[in-house]
């Protein structure tokens, strides 16, 4: 398979960019609701037509209502989403949910999918405790109770948790905190007793929740799959939901660059365009370098996730470390190359900032990455 | 079976008869390379036996024509060669400045007298080439070179010097540019072609930090460069005074092909050969050292995606045409970083200078010999400078 998009990709790239660059406009989407200091921090209208358009169901088989592609499809979306800072559900909800309930039961999948599918539903994924992604040691439990289970813990870093109609939670069935096996996926509906949302407005006006699970009650068909065999389901999850942070990532600095390459263009100062300086332009000239490898490694390691290689949970973290430095030296340079202006809320660089650091803690910093290839690769 | 499957078997039982056990080792230095050439020697029967199965089947240069002494296969089929050749780990049969660079600019601007002639002589192995381009006072600013050919009617008188001419005292034919044009920077140099044993050639070898000596200083003092070989065979290629098409054209393959040198995928990483050497000694890795590995092991694989990427474009004709300058920049920049990350890791073994157990000061000469992976062939600074102008299109760039 070659490494770029081909004509099908190509042809949904095109639609994609067109649609997002139009409906997901950082001024009618990110600013707008951001000043109406907006619950959801993002546009359910706009939602809905992304169920239009096809995307939310992007991953869901064929056989269940969904387009049945693959995770180079769904980066081709976030892209879009990610150069134009749309607010929205899709990562969480079409990418990693979707990934989820694709392992799950045909009975949950009836249950929750229609509704993604139709952009009615919002979902959300709680897998952090604590500050920092750390997904091998879960210690929110979920214990045996009559023919179902109680859940107790806390997760953080749940984006969307309180808008969301169902959350997938990561818990402990069995075994002890840093444990491999024992993990089991539950679908928590919205409306479950003793789940408490603690709603925080993020950096880049995303919303998330600190949420509490103090013994909610879950009958047996809120398992995702099989229980204590939730790890596995759990790495696909977290594959797909790094890959697809990874080419949002791309779209971020492809956004902050491309701005900032023609702000090197207009500006001037010493009677001359601020462009024609080797300084800024060897600085230009490395960032493009760097941004071009991080989309190369981000299209492949989803291939190869879609292609089910064994190479995949390698190269994915590999795109998600890459692209999470490649990303962040395209708004640092970003700000620096728009000066004073670059400060200020009215212009759109700072937004780029704010929404790379946000993207880049999530699913995994760029180190925990890099560590995460060291001990792959055997050291 | 398709045929492409069909020429996979086939060249597969090809490899197996005629490729000794031997020649399916490792490169480790310059001895394991054979060049060709009028003074070329063997180093063991297996190298002569591999070469001449390969130069009979056209194998020196698969994908050149038949009647230019290659195989002449498609493009598919070349990939399959090589594909064969890297999974037993067989040597190239011969390498040459002449396969890599005189030939495409042949390929693309010669005559069909010069093809006839050159191209065979290279892909034989009977004429090794060597590259005059750079000048003591045109490094980066090549266009800047003073050799000059001055016109005697059938032939020019060529005086001058070049320099980080690789292995010119080791050649028997040059690709040079010459000046014939004083008035006129860019449209005022010829490609010229000519025997350096011609009355008036000289070499000096420059001794380097490495301390091997692969580049020399050339000079030609009242050289006589004919215009014509023969019928149909000029002595230079393209057209007299355009010879900078042909040099810009040669330096997008030369950056194409040191972009290239990265390696497979398994040599790209380091880390975990660095964790082994230092269990050995019954060490560890410090962890500053161990989290700037993993760091690199991420450029690394990441480059060899984008890689993948850039030729999986080229070949479709996608991509920018001077993304070769940031492959150039990006892959020699990691190379001379991964040789840094080595020296750190191999500590106070990797600075031995002669001794048997680093193969005679293999790691510290070889680190310094990548810091010049960024210098020749267009500085990672001209890179930039490309990169800004034809690609961010920047102002005055």
């Amino acid at each position: 398979m070659p490494l770029f998009y081909d004509e099908d990709q190509a042809m949904l790239a095109d639609t994609a960019a067109q649609f997002i660059a139009d409906e997901g406009a950082i001024a009618k989407q990110l600013r707008h609701w951001r000043d109406r200091d907006c619950k959801d921090g993002f546009g359910h209208e706009l939602w809905k037509q992304f169920a239009e358009m096809g995307f939310t169901g992007i991953l869901v088989g064929e056989e269940d209502g969904g387009m049945g592609m693959g995770n180079v499809e769904a980066g081709i979306v976030l892209e879009q989403i990610g150069r134009n800072l749309t607010p929205s559900p899709f990562l969480t909800s079409s990418v990693l949910a979707a990934t989820a309930l694709n392992n799950g039961s045909a009975d949950l999948r009836g249950r929750y999918l229609p509704g993604l599918i139709s952009g009615d539903s919002v979902f959300a994924v709680a897998i952090d405790e604590g500050a920092k992604h750390r997904p091998e040691r879960i210690r929110t439990k979920a214990e045996k109770s009559g023919n179902g289970f109680k859940l107790s813990g806390q997760k953080d870093f749940v984006v969307h948790g309180a808008s969301a109609d169902m959350i997938v939670v990561a818990a402990r069935t069995s075994g002890s905190d840093d444990d491999e096996d024992g993990i089991t996926l539950f679908a928590v509906p919205k409306d479950a007793a003793g789940m408490d949302h603690d709603a925080v407005r993020l950096v880049d006006s995303s919303m998330a929740t600190h949420t509490k699970f103090d013994g909610v009650e879950l009958d047996g068909d809120a398992v995702i799959g099989e229980v204590d065999g939730g790890r596995e389901i759990l790495n696909k999850v977290l594959n797909a939901g790094r890959v697809g942070a990874a080419a949002e990532g791309c779209g971020v600095a492809s956004g902050a660059m491309d701005m900032t390459v023609d702000y090197l263009k207009q500006r001037k100062q010493f009677g001359k365009l601020i462009g024609e300086f080797q300084s800024l332009q060897h600085r230009a000239a490395h960032l493009y370098s760097e941004v071009e490898v991080a989309k190369a490694v981000t299209i492949k390691a989803a291939q190869l996730l879609d292609g089910n290689s064994e190479n995949a949970d390698l190269m994915v973290s590999v795109a998600k470390s890459k692209v999470g430095h490649a990303a962040g030296l395209a708004v640092r340079e970003g700000v620096q190359m728009h000066g004073g202006i670059g400060m200020t809320d009215e212009y759109d660089i700072g937004l780029f900032m704010k929404r790379d650091r946000a993207l880049n803690e999530f699913m995994g910093d760029a180190y925990y990455h890099a560590d995460r290839v060291a001990r792959m690769s055997g050291y | 079976m398709s045929d492409l499957e069909q020429f996979r078997t086939e060249t597969r039982a090809w490899l197996d008869a005629n490729c000794p056990e031997e020649m399916r080792q490792p490169v480790r230095d310059d001895d394991d390379t054979y060049w060709g050439g009028r003074n070329a020697t063997f180093k063991n029967d297996a190298q002569k036996a591999w070469f001449e199965s390969c130069r009979d089947k056209g194998y020196t240069v698969p994908a050149w024509p038949k009647e230019y002494g290659g195989a002449g296969l498609s493009a598919a089929e070349a990939k399959i060669l090589r594909q064969e050749m890297a999974r037993i780990g067989a040597r190239p049969p011969l390498s040459s400045f002449g396969i890599w660079m005189l030939g495409p600019a042949l390929l693309k601007f010669g005559t069909e007298g010069q093809k006839q002639r050159f191209l065979n002589e290279i892909a034989r192995g009977e004429i090794r080439w060597c590259q005059g381009y750079s000048e003591p006072g045109s490094g980066s600013d090549l266009v800047s070179m003073q050799t000059f050919g001055e016109d005697k009617g059938d032939h020019w008188v060529v005086n001058g010097q070049k320099i980080w001419t690789s292995y010119a005292d080791q050649a028997d034919w040059i690709f040079c540019l010459v000046r014939t044009d004083k008035d006129n920077k860019y449209q005022g140099i010829t490609f010229m072609l000519y025997d350096m044993t011609n009355q008036g050639v000289s070499t000096k070898p420059i001794l380097l930090i490495s301390g091997s000596s692969p580049f020399c200083e050339t000079f030609f003092d009242d050289v006589k460069v004919p215009k014509s070989y023969g019928d149909d065979c000029p002595g230079y290629v393209g057209e007299i005074n355009r010879g900078w098409d042909v040099a810009k054209y040669l330096l997008g393959h030369e950056r194409e092909m040191i972009s290239g040198m990265g390696g497979g995928e398994h040599t790209a990483a380091i880390g975990a050969a660095m964790q082994r050497r230092s269990a050995q000694d019954g060490d560890d890795l410090d962890p500053v050292l161990r989290a700037e590995l993993a760091q690199f092991d991420v450029d690394a694989l990441a480059f060899t995606a984008m890689g993948e990427k850039f030729m999986d474009e080229m070949k479709a004709g996608k991509g920018h045409p001077a993304q070769p300058n940031m492959m150039k920049y990006v892959g020699t920049e990691l190379n001379k970083r991964r040789h840094e990350l080595m020296m750190s890791a191999g500590g106070s073994r990797s600075l031995e200078w002669e001794s048997d157990e680093t193969g005679g000061g293999k790691p510290s000469r070889n680190w310094l010999r990548t810091k010049a992976n960024s210098i020749e062939g267009g500085t990672s600074e001209v890179m930039l400078n490309v990169i800004s102008k034809r690609i961010l299109d920047l102002p005055g760039a």
